[in-house]
């Protein structure tokens, strides 16, 4: 587990309580568990892989060429923004995905769980391996 | 192992019949029940090609999970770390998912779709997997995010005894995950509800 988020993830079991930043990675890398029949964070599956996620545009994941047409056209470039938007809904926010998923509906759940990507995923934390 | 040995009931004439059912390349008996008599999927008759289209790309999608489960219990069965029960629980969620897998691409293929292949090759972190707990908890992962996939997948599906469909198929892994968490020592079915 990278430096950072393992320190972090530690201040949480430590005492900072679900609330603070450590109990949004915590339970972030819990809710991941949902997305894990499909995605990893460094290798692509029936999905694509996480590592490098923010910055990145849509349908350009390294060695992963399963994207839908609809998300390779689609522009988005991935942003806390953007994520929170497709994944409300990822159907509505691209019509066409082949992510067919009705989506994390809770607002808090998907701030955690893009508070953990966000650490996951970054440059240094994680190795592709596609 | 820590928790409680898993051991597969025998059934050999079952187990036979399967085989020579898939052997022929005919689907099983419960995937033919499966796809029995769905109005939509025989005619298109309550959903419109779009939408369709779209419950294609779905099961699209979950087949090629399936079929990486597949793989991944096969690399978990060829490891040689697991025990003799296990080997023979592992084999048969295998031939689970091999079933959810027939049945899925035979319900693309009725949907006018192009099922999936199986990948030349599956990035599995078996540099992790290093004894028996290791390829359970491995297994255990899938198994609890495909429950996830297609509880997020059954509310999207245009005709609804596809979602039906889908259910069975979720029921079916929701045991698997059960019986994994078993067997590493976890409480098998940790919350009354899952998302």
């Amino acid at each position: 587990m990278p430096g950072a988020l393992a320190l972090l993830l530690c201040q949480g079991l430590a005492g900072a309580g679900p609330a603070g930043e450590g109990g949004a990675l915590l339970r972030g890398q819990a809710l991941y568990a949902r997305c894990a029949g499909c995605h990893a964070i460094e290798q692509n599956r029936t999905g694509p892989l996480h590592c490098g996620l923010f910055g990145r545009r849509a349908g350009t994941a390294p060695g992963y060429a399963a994207y839908s047409t609809a998300l390779r056209r689609s522009r988005i470039v991935w942003s806390e923004r953007e994520l929170d938007a497709f994944l409300r809904s990822p159907l509505d926010q691209v019509p066409g995905t082949a992510m067919g998923y009705a989506g994390v509906k809770d607002d808090a759940e998907r701030a955690d769980l893009i508070a953990w990507l966000k650490e996951a995923t970054r440059p240094g934390a994680c190795l592709p391996k596609p | 192992m820590r928790g409680q040995d898993i051991v597969l009931p025998i059934d050999p004439q079952g187990s036979r019949r399967r085989t020579l059912l898939q052997g022929a390349g005919l689907l099983s008996a419960a995937t033919v029940a499966l796809l029995g008599g769905r109005p939509a999927l025989a005619a298109g008759l309550k959903a419109t090609p779009a939408q369709l289209e779209g419950d294609a790309r779905i099961l699209n999608t979950a087949l090629g999970a399936e079929l990486e489960a597949v793989a991944a219990y096969q690399v978990g069965a060829e490891s040689g770390l697991l025990g003799a029960g296990t080997l023979k629980v592992a084999q048969q969620f295998q031939g689970h998912h091999k079933e959810h897998a027939d049945a899925l691409a035979a319900a693309i293929a009725k949907l006018g779709g192009r099922p999936v292949s199986p990948k030349a090759g599956y990035a599995f972190p078996v540099d992790k997997l290093r004894n028996e707990l290791d390829v359970l908890r491995f297994a255990a992962g899938l198994e609890r995010g495909a429950v996830s996939a297609y509880l997020g997948a059954v509310p999207l599906f245009a005709d609804r005894q596809l979602a039906q469909v889908a259910g069975s198929i979720l029921a079916d892994e929701a045991m698997h995950w059960a019986v994994l968490r078993q067997a590493l020592g976890e409480v098998p079915v940790p919350t009354a509800f899952l998302s």
